[in-house]
């Protein structure tokens, strides 16, 4: 009883802390604030959710059984099924979950003031986000791990699994375009960050080989020999930056770049995996937990003043970084860090055939999510340390604010954000850059913003090496995301293409190989095109095509999940994956309906291209821009048709749900519940544990 | 105390082993002699070619 009341006082703390955080967050008004009122909030957000809410799923909606064989125990074949230590299972589920969406997405939604963007991030995944990913991971789990879109195929019938697909293919080479624009704009004119990022494939390979022919599967040893030499790299573009002939090698324009991004990316999609996807792969994972952890302990250490203010006027949709107004664009902005369709993509198919029991399935499914929201936390945190003004500067492509620096100074200032010249230019000549102006894509702001973080904990005089280290991190698991999203691209449409001609199925079949991975690359090189020949930078574009892709694949996940759990007969709680699904079919179609419709130029696609047209028509485009306009014209109304495509897959597929569970609750036939037969588990570790 | 600390070590260092990978031909060879001890299990550079060529096959990582 003691026990009870002492845990019962604990957990009422921790609620009131977390409120006080959050409270203390969205009050303040116009003074810094400091950066451990963040991590305080969402650490007990995540706490009492994780406790009650995840629990409370767990155990009365989901009805967990942990006295139930898991795929892995039943079908362990010692290779992708294997019953699996919960910890290591959590690990490989949030190493393959956490990708740059929560760093970028946060990033620029921080346009809006560090507030609507960061009540997103907590509420969204705790209600959102972290339901998804469990209950999927719950569902896929009694399937014997099938996929998304296979379970969409079983519970809701041909509609919904083709929708599925289709949307699956869609989102990958629309999200490896602007992932692929972030690196082109980091990379733009800096021959430090391209010689850095250009280091980064032969030093894969290096691994690569390491681990295949001179100490094989050693991978520990492969892995630490490549980060030495990644740190190596950075350091070397220091002095390769220096050296005025070979810096010409690296100093490109941003389409230069996008070229050799492009054929990088049909390279390493044709090449074998163990010589650069796999190596890379093992890299980016080191990378990237050993800076988020390190992030974490710089902050908790440093407690870094947030300059930005709590709300923007750019909430009216104005913002320079990208147009729209605060609803629904900060939603749609901030996909991965609250809740992404593509997690159900991990949670399905993959983790369920490693889980040894099905009690693991909240701490993975809803901690795992939990924690890549923390990490877009401090990713909000590492964007608005930086003055508002340094920020816009950075992130304000040159076709909004001018291209000249005193221009671009004087409009940012007007909307009251001061900032220098001489400031911007100090900045980068810290940073071991010759311009910060414009660098949009959110990789080099919160680059910026990490180096300044790093450097006050670890040592200014390393301001250069810390930046191009985060430009280096960043560029690494990107990478590795558009080569793995242009392999599993091709793999879906060889899967597709094998239905007109079974050859080209064959995902072995080297011209079928060759022939399917240029039509995946060239799709996602198209759009990356358009990036970055746009002249209000790509961003603008690319990026709500890409939040409004992922949220809709969430919304698929989140249908499947609700037509199960009407199917089980568990209308009363099926609000729990139905509540977020509305309020996603909500955030998208609005957003998609601004996007298409607004009169706004940045915008409505529609309009821009019209506008553009009509310049065209006047002769009022100077010779230059008249000669890309009919390209950019175009472009515009294929985004506009593609935003319309993505709304009516979703409305179909959440139509086709709909009539699914009326059927079901009006006593009419529906395809039956797919689940695999129960039996008892036989694995010892599950009556022992806790 | 010294001995605890030395368990605790090893523990750490094969969650470490195991997160990584680095010991999977270890957990495929007690997996074979488990359940198919009749025939001849894969060498190790012939299981981390498979290994590798399977895990790359699908959806693996996200945005």
């Amino acid at each position: 009883m003691n026990n009870r009341i002492f845990s019962a006082s604990i957990w009422v703390a921790v609620a009131l802390l977390g409120a006080a955080a959050l409270g203390g967050i969205a009050l303040n008004r116009g003074e810094p604030i400091n950066a451990l009122w963040f991590i305080t909030a969402a650490l007990c957000v995540h706490a009492v959710a994780y406790r009650f809410y995840a629990a409370w799923i767990a155990a009365r909606v989901l009805v967990i059984d942990p006295t139930r064989a898991t795929p892995a125990e039943r079908l362990d074949n010692g290779r992708d099924f294997i019953p699996t230590n919960r910890w290591i299972v959590f690990g490989h589920h949030f190493a393959a979950i956490a990708g740059p969406g929560p760093l970028v997405g946060p990033t620029l939604a921080a346009q809006f003031g560090y507030l609507p963007g960061t009540l997103w991030i907590l509420i969204g995944a705790v209600l959102g986000g972290c339901v998804q990913d469990m209950v999927t991971l719950f569902f896929s789990t009694r399937r014997n791990g099938r996929s998304l879109g296979q379970m969409a195929r079983d519970e809701l019938g041909a509609i919904g699994g083709i929708a599925a697909l289709v949307a699956t293919l869609l989102i990958m080479i629309i999200l490896i375009a602007v992932l692929g624009l972030v690196v082109v704009n980091a990379m733009k004119n800096s021959p430090w960050a391209t010689s850095t990022v250009a280091a980064t494939i032969p030093i894969a390979m290096i691994v690569g080989l390491y681990m295949r022919n001179i100490r094989p599967g050693r991978v520990l040893e492969g892995s630490l020999l490549g980060v030495i030499l990644l740190l190596l790299a950075v350091a070397a573009g220091g002095w390769l930056d220096h050296q005025p002939g070979l810096r010409e090698l690296f100093n490109h324009p941003g389409l230069t770049l996008a070229w050799a991004v492009i054929a990088y990316g049909f390279a390493a999609a044709i090449l074998p995996v163990w010589l650069l996807l796999a190596p890379r792969d093992y890299l980016s994972t080191f990378v990237k937990l050993g800076t988020v952890v390190l992030l974490a302990l710089a902050i908790v250490w440093l407690q870094p003043s947030v300059k930005m203010h709590a709300l923007t006027q750019f909430v009216d949709g104005t913002g320079p970084i990208f147009g729209g107004k605060l609803f629904p664009f900060v939603f749609i902005t901030i996909a991965c860090g609250a809740i992404s369709g593509f997690h159900a993509l991990i949670a399905s198919g993959t983790t369920p055939k490693l889980l040894s029991n099905e009690r693991d399935i909240r701490m993975i499914g809803y901690g795992g999510m939990a924690l890549e929201s923390f990490v877009a936390i401090m990713a909000m945190i590492a964007a608005t340390v930086l003055d508002p003004g340094v920020f816009f500067a950075i992130n304000s492509p040159a076709g909004v604010v001018g291209k000249e620096a005193a221009a671009a100074v004087a409009k940012i200032s007007s909307w009251g954000f001061p900032v220098t010249v001489e400031q911007m230019s100090l900045l980068a000549q810290q940073m071991g850059e010759a311009t910060l102006f414009a660098r949009t894509g959110g990789a080099p702001s919160l680059a910026v913003g990490m180096a300044s973080i790093f450097g006050s904990a670890f040592g200014q005089g390393m301001l250069a090496l810390w930046y191009h280290f985060a430009i280096m991190f960043e560029a690494i698991f990107i990478l590795t995301t558009l080569d793995a999203g242009t392999r599993v691209g091709r793999f879906m449409l060889q899967d597709m293409l094998g239905n007109l001609w079974p050859k080209l199925g064959e995902t072995s079949w080297y011209p079928s190989v060759l022939l399917t991975s240029g039509m995946v690359v060239a799709a996602w090189g198209y759009f990356l095109y358009i990036g970055v020949i746009d002249p209000n930078g790509g961003v603008n574009i690319l990026w709500p095509l890409f939040g409004i892709s992922n949220q809709i694949l969430a919304a698929i996940a989140l249908c499947v999940a609700t037509g199960i759990l009407v199917k089980s007969d568990k209308l009363k709680h099926a609000w729990i994956t139905g509540l977020p699904l509305a309020w996603l079919v909500t955030i998208t179609s609005s957003a998609a309906w601004e996007k298409i419709t607004s009169p706004d130029v940045r915008i409505g696609f529609l309009a821009a291209a019209n506008d553009l047209a009509g310049k065209l028509a006047s002769g009022a485009l100077p010779p230059e821009k008249a000669a890309s306009a009919p390209t950019l014209i175009f472009n515009q109304r294929l985004d506009a048709a593609l935003t319309l495509f993505f709304v009516c897959l979703l409305w179909l597929i959440v139509l086709d749900m709909l009539r699914i569970c009326a059927r079901h609750l009006n006593g009419k036939p529906v395809p039956p519940l797919s689940e695999a037969p129960h039996l008892v588990t036989q694995l010892e570790e599950a009556w022992q544990r806790d | 105390m010294a001995t605890r600390l030395k368990t605790w070590l090893r523990r750490c260092w094969q969650a470490v082993r195991q997160l990584s990978g680095d010991d999977a031909y270890e957990r495929y060879l007690a997996h074979y002699t488990a359940c198919h001890a009749d025939t001849a299990p894969l060498s190790r550079k012939e299981f981390f070619r498979h290994e590798q060529q399977q895990k790359w096959g699908e959806i693996r990582r996200c945005c």
